[in-house]
């Protein structure tokens, strides 16, 4: 519509029925943008209800607790209208045996002691014997009265953590998931040697993703290579050796490795059986490292492999050919003249791997052990085991950030319409 | 890839080592699937080959796992297999139960799939698609996003919202996440598409509708199958929205796996193990022939 | 057309496999543990009241049944109507109004006549629970493989070089730190005085890295009599009637070490917002009477929570073994026995666990 302002008079070309021409095809093409628009547009909703409000509703728990806001508004409203009190007096110990008193009734306490123990171990009983004790005051002095039952009321840790519990919005969950915390004196700091361990799972994740995504070129180079170079039907039958991996059943696969590699499965038995090890020697490839390896590489093979046939298929032999009838010995050909072409392949696979490895929560919890978790299994712990559930957001909120980056400069590099599968 | 006369003896041996080093990967890529079918025959509850199998003596072999596919989780497994056996069978067996959530959650799953995602790329595959990037990638990005993400969101956001423990809940769960597949094998076909024959088809008058029945629908439906398959399989295969959103009642064929796997490990899991992979095996059949279908008619397709 | 026929036919299937929640007057949903212990309760309480009271249970199993309570409750659909957990979930949902409360006057007094507050023993009724049995976490090797003296002491079990092999551990702080203080040879009365302090933790962590590349883990309780079966361990943590039920039953040379036994209950909870509730609550009172506690010790080797069941405890379902010595509660086994302290556990648990997830995460 804009060039509806500037006619060029002499020269307006104009339809059969009058109008600018210009303007009509300028309709046309704003009527089929439209029309393809709209056949997008189900899916596109579909899409956004079920995957993308999920996932910023999962954003929004990492920073948004209102455990304790919620249950316990009136020491709530009193620490917000006194931010620079540290262990309160009597008002604000009324505010609080109030609120714990009420959380007796309501059968709350549990919920707000939890809340508060995951920034101070011990906070659990202390809230929950002191929501029973509350709920049988008959009046003040308040403060003496929690003081005399348990001193830790009086302590300035449990009053930082109290103040920031209250805040429904916080970071705390961020912090905790690259093993921070607040020390006593509300600074915060990375925790105790012993019990840091996310970050160092976020490092191992990555870089076994990257082991794998390298282990997986390795193999899936020459593989490639040699269902690229070989006459058509001769390659559509050694396709299936591909494809038959990547259609079983992720479970399927997880299951044959553990009969494989457990130390009384095929391998060990056929080591023993060889001789090459004792049958009191049996290695352990399970439950470790090498388990998550073996089988991760395994399952992930497929998606290296057919990104670097679909390209290496479009190169011409002639090239080579052309290189070693120019002198090149055959090293030097592939080094300098076919390497080179197969790169986007190489990219594309590699990052395509490593992009799903990173994600991989089912295998290595079948046969990773303890040695081959990834960050994914600490998040299914928080949702389903220790239900610490906005940690696990904020741990998942983390790991995301880290795939779209990559997938950002997949679709860069690669765009994601190049996608193609068998 | 044969070797030119003119190789000297050093490209020889290469090529040769060459050639074992891509059998061993072949062997790599399919040993593990393919020794899940003799093991399942396992006469004895362990999970490797016992002297017996080696021996090949008949003895060694039994039909006991798959047998307890259809015990495990009866009410009364030892009455005569008659007509109240099998209906107890039918009604109660855990794997059953597990197959028919997973046969039925998957075909929902992709009828829905498959039909929103066909639409989107007949749109996304025209020309003067509007931010046709950026849609992509979101439409993509449930692939991407690791699934123990997309679970946990979904968790939070069925919680909220009532769907969770229900059969259409995993449904839509299933469908989103099959939606990429869809996408992706549709827009390949079309990007081979030749459009001057749906103008042709219009400028000799035919309906829009017409047009898409008699023209692109056959040309595309290669495609469309094959992406429908791949959004039933990955609902087949789905365990950790499930794990996450499902209650038991909606019990699939993976989460019963992952379950036993965790549990209690036995033999009969690898029977059902290789029931699948017969499975993907008739699966993969039946893409390949449609793959050749599809080149047949594009072969012929003017252009 | 085609599609449309295509698609209700899938949409009446869909209704079809609805879940029944709610609509099926006379079902209950009942979670439990699995294995054999499952069926211990499917035979002594389960399939005795659907006989009596026509109505149906169905039997789910979960590794840990209480896992699933939370996110159900918080989503408002509550899919099990009872569920069977431990003492400390028992007590920490019910802080965190997860669940509805029974009253224990309301349950029906001991064949002895003893009202069931008295009848139960200390600790098996809580605001929101009813006990049915006592366990214990214990562990046991396989005789056939120890050749020479057996282990006895909860110190051989953390000792590899006296028996060499692997050792099975429940995944999870809880027991392990108790276990492998007592292996360091304190004492069971002062487990938890000690395990308050930061020194205390540290020894137990010291204690467990000494045996640390030898641990296989496991989760659910089916599978630890499954890895020292397959010898996959050479001993392992297990529940005891895990271990009685693989020996009675199926024959297995397995040997459970009572030193060092870690008590606890089990008890029968009902979700908030549970379809079925009245029903559930009748299935709990019914299940927890005296008899059927009494006879679930038939199937499996634990000990009923209420007094007067005691008496009735006879034989193993084989018809012959006594199972009075096999209990955990019995005075032979008690000798240096720790019972399970719930309340350490509410309030350390969250701390305990992320350092041990830290612990076994490295290498």
């Amino acid at each position: 519509m804009a060039d509806f302002d500037q006619p060029d008079t002499d020269a307006v070309l104009t339809t059969a029925d009058g109008r600018p021409l210009r303007q009509a095809l300028d309709r046309a093409m704003r009527r089929a943008r439209w029309r393809a628009f709209l056949l997008v547009v189900p899916l596109l909703l579909f899409v956004v209800v079920t995957f993308a409000v999920p996932i910023v509703q999962m954003l929004y728990l990492s920073i948004h607790n209102p455990v304790f806001s919620d249950h316990m508004p009136r020491i709530t409203a009193y620490l917000k209208a006194h931010p620079d009190v540290g262990v309160p007096g009597e008002e604000g110990f009324k505010a609080l045996a109030l609120d714990l008193a009420d959380a007796k009734k309501n059968r709350t306490a549990g919920q707000v002691g939890v809340r508060v123990n995951y920034d101070r171990a011990g906070s659990n009983s202390l809230f929950k014997s002191g929501a029973r004790k509350a709920a049988k005051f008959k009046g003040p002095p308040y403060k003496e009265k929690l003081l005399n039952y348990r001193q830790d009321w009086g302590e300035a840790h449990l009053w930082n953590v109290i103040r920031r519990a209250s805040h429904a919005h916080t970071l705390g969950f961020y912090a905790a998931a690259l093993d921070f915390t607040y020390d006593a004196g509300g600074e915060l700091v990375r925790v105790e040697p012993e019990r840091q361990i996310y970050v160092m799972l976020y490092l191992r994740t990555f870089f076994l993703s990257a082991l794998i995504a390298g282990l997986c070129l390795l193999l899936g180079f020459p593989v490639a290579h040699l269902l690229a170079t070989l006459p058509l039907r001769y390659s559509n039958l050694l396709m299936i050796f591909v494809l038959l991996p990547f259609w079983t059943s992720l479970l399927v696969r997880t299951t044959s490795w553990i009969s494989l590699l457990q130390s009384q499965g095929v391998l060990n038995d056929l080591m023993v059986a060889i001789g090459i090890i004792g049958d009191d020697g049996r290695v352990q490839l399970m439950y470790n490292q090498y388990g998550t390896i073996i089988a991760m590489t395994h399952i992930l093979l497929p998606f290296m492999i057919l990104p670097l046939y679909s390209v290496m298929k479009t190169i011409q032999p002639v090239y080579v050919r052309a290189a070693r009838s120019l002198g090149a010995t055959s090293l030097t050909a592939f080094l300098k003249v076919y390497f080179p072409q197969t790169v986007p392949g190489i990219g594309a696979g590699t990052l395509l791997v490593f992009i799903l490895a990173i994600g991989y929560y089912i295998t290595p919890a079948l046969v990773g052990g303890s040695s081959g978790e990834l960050i994914s299994n600490q998040i299914a712990f928080h949702m389903l085991k220790s239900l610490n559930w906005s940690l696990a957001a904020a741990l998942g909120a983390l790991l995301l950030f880290g795939v779209l980056g990559l997938y950002w400069l997949y679709d860069r590099l690669i765009g994601v319409d190049n996608m193609k599968f068998g | 890839m044969a070797l030119p006369a003119h190789a000297s003896t050093g490209e020889r041996v290469w090529h040769y080592c060459y050639l074992g080093i891509c059998c061993l990967i072949f062997l790599f890529l399919i040993a593990p699937i393919l020794i899940i079918m003799p093991l399942s025959f396992n006469a004895e509850p362990y999970f490797t080959f016992t002297q017996k199998m080696m021996a090949l003596d008949p003895e060694g072999y039994s039909l006991r796992w798959y047998d307890k596919i259809l015990t495990f989780g009866m009410a009364n497994p030892d009455i005569p297999r008659e007509a109240a056996w099998w209906s107890d069978a039918w009604n109660n067996a855990t794997w059953l139960h597990a197959m028919k959530n997973s046969a039925l959650i998957g075909i929902v799953a992709t009828v829905f799939a498959t039909g929103l995602g066909t639409l989107a790329a007949l749109g996304l595959s025209r020309p003067e698609m509007p931010f046709r990037r950026a849609i992509m990638a979101l439409l993509i990005s449930p692939m991407i996003v690791p699934l123990i993400i997309t679970a946990t969101g979904m968790f939070f956001f069925y919680s909220a919202t009532g769907l969770a423990h229900t059969f259409i809940g995993i449904v839509m769960a299933h469908a989103m996440l099959g939606i990429p597949f869809v996408i992706i094998t549709v827009t390949a076909t079309l990007v081979g598409f030749d459009h001057s024959l749906t103008r042709a088809a219009a400028s000799l008058g035919a309906m829009p509708s017409t047009i898409f029945r008699q023209i692109t629908l056959p040309l595309i439906l290669p495609g469309v199958i094959s992406g429908a398959l791949f959004a039933f399989v990955t609902s087949f295969d789905e365990v950790v929205v499930v794990l996450f959103v499902a209650s038991y009642d909606q019990r699939t064929i993976p989460l019963q796996m992952w379950n036993g796997i965790r549990e209690q490990i036995s033999p009969t899991i690898l029977a059902v193990a290789a029931i699948l992979v017969v499975f993907s095996i008739v699966l993969l059949t039946t893409i390949e022939l449609l793959r050749r279908r599809s080149e047949r008619l594009r072969g012929i397709s003017p252009g | 057309m085609k599609t449309l026929k295509i698609l209700s036919v899938a949409a009446v299937a869909a209704g079809l496999a609805l879940p029944a929640n709610g609509a099926g007057a006379g079902e209950i949903t009942v979670v439990s543990w699995g294995g054999a212990y499952t069926k211990s309760q499917v035979e002594a309480y389960y399939k005795p009241w659907m006989a009596k009271t026509g109505h149906k249970i169905k039997s789910v199993d979960a590794p840990n049944p209480a896992a699933p309570i939370k996110a159900q409750v918080a989503a408002g659909n509550v899919s099990m109507d009872v569920a069977d957990v431990e003492y400390s979930d028992a007590v920490r949902y019910c802080d965190e109004g997860l669940l509805e409360t029974i009253d224990s006057k309301s349950l029906p007094a001991g064949a002895d006549g003893t009202p069931a507050t008295k009848d139960f023993v200390e600790g098996a009724l809580t605001d929101c629970a009813v006990a049915n049995i006592v366990w214990s976490t214990i562990f046991a090797y396989d005789a056939s493989k120890i050749s020479g003296t057996k282990p006895t002491t909860m110190a051989d079990f953390f000792n590899t070089k006296k028996f060499p092999g692997k050792r099975g551990l429940r995944k999870g702080a809880k027991p392990n730190l108790e276990m492998a203080l007592m292996g360091d040879g304190v004492p069971a009365s002062e487990v938890y005085k000690l395990l308050g302090t930061k020194a205390g933790v540290k020894r137990a962590f010291a204690k467990l890295d000494t045996i640390k590349k030898d641990i296989v883990w496991w989760e659910a309780g089916a599978q630890a009599p499954q890895l020292l079966a397959d010898g996959e361990v050479a001993m392992t943590t297990a529940y005891n009637g895990r271990i009685f039920n693989a020996a009675a039953k199926e024959k297995k040379p397995f040997t459970i070490v009572w030193d060092g036994q870690i008590l606890d209950f089990d008890l029968y909870v009902i979700p908030k917002g549970a379809p079925n509730k009245a029903l559930a609550l009748e299935f709990i009172k019914y299940a927890t009477g005296t008899q059927r506690l009494a006879d679930q010790a038939k199937y499996i080797a634990y000990g009923p929570a209420r007094k007067s069941s005691g008496p009735l405890v006879g034989l193993y379902q084989d018809g012959k073994t006594q199972m009075a010595p096999h209990m955990p509660t019995a005075a032979a086994n008690l000798k240096n026995a720790l019972v399970n302290n719930f309340e350490f556990w509410a309030d350390r648990a969250s701390e305990l666990n992320e350092r041990f997830n830290a612990w076994i995460a490295a290498n």
